[in-house]
């Protein structure tokens, strides 16, 4: 089990995943520092990704494009905020056109990965995630309702379900 | 992928998220998930005014998130959960992505071992 943990940060504000890896800090390091290895595992097996970009560094911009099984084109980009080799990395990750101007209709996010030697020659990775264009959606897991809005709409799912076995 | 797929306007995203962000609002969307209710009917239900209530679900509307029909004199209220679902689907779209991303790194450091230094 890679993924040790799934929470969500009430203090941060963010959906946070923990995984942890039998590597050295700097091994996990290169699966984002090198784009030839961050393109095995960013995109899903039905849209493999291929970067095209890669300036690592505050400020920077990686750009990739992901391809679907009917040959679909997908351009997305990481707007680079931190890079601190080899434990942090922050960044904005959106989808943009062909040309490669980001897309207005699609929710960007904003994440965080830490990466940090967690002894026994293991490393700790953890990615905090929130939808970075939706203050919205900040608030919302801010004021820890993402539970409240979990229950809120799993209580209406089980009251369809039970409605529809009527 | 399906944080993409499923994409739509994140104007739409943001109204249906701060629509959600109030109890009241999710309250009366568990009411008007179980059939259909008049405002007044609804307003009966929370300690505020009429016309609170209505801007409740003058919120929900503009989200997506409840539709409103006219019968005589009454407004009846009920729940579109096609859009709650939506909602609650980005944020588990984004904990399925990333614990796909999570797996797939870790094939990625097993399958390409640690050079000697």
């Amino acid at each position: 089990m890679t993924v040790t943990d799934v929470t969500t940060d009430r203090v941060s504000h963010t959906l946070a995943l923990t995984a942890e890896y039998r590597a050295s800090t700097e091994r996990v390091w290169q699966l984002w520092a090198d784009p030839r290895q961050l393109e095995r595992w960013w995109g899903p097996p039905t849209f493999p990704a291929t970067v095209v970009d890669h300036r690592l560094e505050a400020g920077g911009r990686v750009t990739y494009v992901m391809t679907g099984p009917e040959g679909e084109r997908f351009h997305g980009f990481w707007d680079v905020v931190a890079a601190e080799p080899p434990t942090g990395l922050e960044f904005t990750d959106g989808f943009a056109d062909a040309e490669g101007a980001p897309s207005a209709d699609l929710p960007t996010t904003r994440t965080r990965v830490e990466i940090a030697d967690a002894g026994d020659g293991l490393t700790r990775m953890v990615i905090r995630s929130s939808f970075a264009s939706t203050e919205a959606m900040d608030q919302l897991l801010g004021m820890g309702m993402l539970q409240g809005l979990r229950e809120a709409v799993g209580q209406i799912d089980d009251v369809l379900l039970a409605t529809a076995d009527r | 992928m399906v944080v993409f797929e499923s994409g739509e306007p994140a104007e739409r995203t943001d109204r249906v998220f701060s629509a959600l962000a109030d109890p009241t609002r999710r309250d009366i969307l568990r009411r008007a998930a179980l059939g259909e209710h008049s405002v007044s009917d609804l307003a009966r239900h929370y300690r505020m005014s009429f016309a609170a209530v209505q801007k409740h679900v003058a919120a929900l509307e503009r989200a997506g998130l409840i539709t409103k029909r006219r019968r005589g004199r009454e407004q009846l209220v009920s729940t579109d959960v096609a859009t709650v679902s939506e909602a609650r689907r980005h944020l588990e779209d984004l904990e399925a992505l990333w614990r796909g991303r999570l797996d797939r790194f870790g094939e990625t450091l097993a399958s390409t071992p640690e050079e000697a230094p």
